[in-house]
């Protein structure tokens, strides 16, 4: 059933674009793909570790930033990304190191004050970063010579490194390593009395969590084409962590869920709704107050709760009182 | 007139607003252990209140009381009816706070639009003042400090001196035993985030006359909040009055001298201090 399931939708992800038809819905559906490789990768650490990040729109941006300089530094797109990608994990090392000075609040006091010097350096040091005006890049990588100049083409890249980085989620937290990650999220104290080294199983996972935003980053690079302060901005941090906790911390289809709630509230209703960003507001206000667990597992409890209901009573399996009775007849 | 002298000066202004603003998220954060993510738009709020209250023929200092009381209010219901449902969680807290602030945001857009909006210096407060022999400084920055100065002595006085105070405190230290003794620790609660709220409504209209009121406000000055509590200690208020006037200066000077890293320089202070001496330059160490 589940198998079914998930092949069902790989053959409903790798089809879209010929029963969807329409750019501009490829186009979201490329958002959505590559912002949930974004939430996926924060909820590594705000869903498995239990660490609450405000500042991982700065190692998006930092990837998106270190892309586009390589690119206009004359470097190919192919030595580009790796770049990109090595930078991001240093720096996402380097975030790990001051952060995880402290747990809980602290923690995301300091990824506040880091995601907000990255977004000072790309706003204000001009000389590098060109300020507002932002970065762009003229062309799109074209792998094994594939191009991915068309909406279609580029959907696909994004829908396989999305479906690597669920995989890779996929993996990492069924993994030994995503049991004491887990672990040191519950029982930080009881983790340490056991033997786990539980700031380095922290690290680690903040790297595992860096890198995949870095991946997200270079996606949104090369789908706008463009990247300037905005994306580092808090507000782009807070959108990242209501994607993941609005569809379900430490799930995999939560995040998913969560990305395609924002990137179509964004994009779809704000074509009907003037007021959008206030109806987002909203949306997040509701959802920690009466479905705190996020929209995946609320939606099943609340499944759950109406099919209990419906269901017939004679459903029920028979007391012991019953039982003793047909065996007495 | 010196150059450093003036910005030092403009500093002092600044930092007496920083701490208008973040006594509250101080108290908040200190008391509560609620980030209070929409304080950066309690700020603004309290601005454009004070622009339509002077519209309407109020003077500048009655606006900014009435201002500071409406956004006051507007943080009492935000406690009881929201944070009242989530206590501990710190994580639901942060983003029911961030929720809020898109909305007060979008909400402000829609109601004074989208130009900035300034406020007139109160006539009485124009000009400049001579300090000492050569040095002349505006005077209404004069009067932010003075104002600062006031809000500062009279927390003290209600933190450290009223019964009420005293009641806080109880709070603070041992929320479960303040209870026990019939210290009604929720409206407390309640009474505090309005006060916090209502300081930064109150400081938004003070600010107005140097920053103006426009949207985005809100995002600009919460990181500001953010990194003179973080300096000073959550939850105290000294922390608060000596973050407020470091932050003032780093920012003037920042942005003076090293305009291109003037962020940089404005939170790498925060950054040694989270790392070294994670509980503030003032704050205790808990447990």
């Amino acid at each position: 059933m589940r198998r079914v399931a998930i092949a069902a939708a790989l053959l409903a992800l790798a089809t879209l674009p010929f029963w969807v038809g329409n750019t501009y819905y490829i186009n979201i559906a490329s958002q959505i793909l590559l912002y949930a490789v974004f939430a996926l990768g924060l909820n590594v650490l705000v869903g498995y570790a239990g660490l609450v990040s405000l500042g991982h729109a700065g190692l998006f941006g930092i990837a998106a930033y270190a892309g586009a300089l390589l690119v206009n530094s004359g470097f190919n797109h192919f030595t580009a990304i790796l770049g990109a990608l090595a930078v991001t994990v240093i720096a996402a090392g380097l975030f790990a190191v001051l952060a995880l000075r402290g747990t809980g609040l602290g923690f995301v006091m300091i990824t506040v004050a880091l995601g907000q010097i990255v977004w000072g350096v790309a706003y204000r040091w001009i000389s590098i970063t060109n300020g507002d005006n932002g970065v762009s890049v003229t062309t799109r990588p074209q792998p094994l010579g594939l191009s991915l100049a068309n909406a279609p083409g580029f959907y696909w890249a994004t829908l396989i490194v999305f479906l690597v980085t669920a995989a890779a989620t996929a993996v990492f937290v069924a993994s030994p390593f995503g049991a004491s990650l887990r672990g040191t999220r519950d029982q930080p104290r009881r983790m340490n009395a056991l033997g786990y080294n539980v700031w380095l199983i922290r690290f680690l996972a903040f790297l595992f969590s860096g890198f995949w935003s870095g991946a997200a980053g270079m996606l949104f690079l090369y789908y706008n084409q463009f990247v300037s302060p905005q994306v580092v901005a808090l507000t782009a941090s807070a959108e990242a962590l209501l994607m993941v906790i609005s569809g379900g911390t430490a799930t995999l289809l939560g995040p998913i869920a969560g990305a395609a709630l924002v990137v179509i509230m964004k994009n779809v209703a704000s074509a009907y709704i003037e007021r959008w960003n206030f109806v987002l507001g909203a949306i997040f206000v509701v959802i920690v107050v009466f479905m705190p667990e996020g929209l995946v597992p609320g939606s099943v409890r609340l499944w759950r709760w109406t099919t209990a209901r419906l269901r017939p009573p004679i459903a029920a399996a028979p007391g012991p009182a019953a039982r003793a009775r047909e065996a007495g007849e | 007139m010196n150059i450093s002298l003036l910005l030092a000066g403009n500093s002092v202004a600044f930092g007496g607003l920083l701490f208008l603003l973040s006594a509250g998220f101080a108290l908040i954060f200190g008391l509560m252990r609620i980030p209070n993510l929409t304080h950066g738009s309690l700020f603004m709020l309290g601005a454009y209140f004070g622009t339509s209250l002077i519209g309407w023929g109020f003077g500048f200092w009655p606006a900014a009381i009435v201002a500071g009381l409406g956004v006051a209010a507007f943080g009492g219901i935000v406690e009881r009816f929201l944070l009242r449902r989530l206590p501990g969680k710190e994580l639901a807290q942060v983003l029911v706070t961030l929720g809020l602030s898109f909305m007060i945001a979008d909400a402000c857009l829609m109601q004074w639009g989208g130009d900035p909006i300034s406020i007139e210096t109160p006539p009485s407060l124009r000009g400049a003042t001579l300090i000492g022999k050569m040095a002349a400084f505006p005077t209404y920055r004069l009067a932010i400090v003075a104002v600062a100065v006031t809000v500062a002595a009279a927390l003290w006085a209600l933190m450290d001196r009223t019964r009420l105070g005293a009641m806080i405190r109880a709070g603070v230290d041992d929320p479960a035993m303040a209870r026990i003794v019939g210290i009604r620790v929720s409206l407390l609660f309640t009474i505090v985030f309005s006060l916090g709220a209502g300081l930064a409504g109150f400081a938004g209209v003070i600010g107005g006359p140097i920053l103006s009121v426009y949207p985005g406000l809100d995002q600009d000055m919460l990181p500001l909040a953010l990194v003179v509590v973080i300096l000073g200690g959550s939850g105290s208020l000294v922390g608060a009055f000596v973050g407020s006037f470091v932050v003032g200066f780093l920012y003037n000077f920042g942005q003076a001298m090293l305009p291109e890293l003037a962020y940089v320089v404005l939170f790498l202070p925060m950054l040694i201090v989270l790392v070294v001496r994670p509980q503030g330059l003032f704050g205790r160490a808990t447990s």
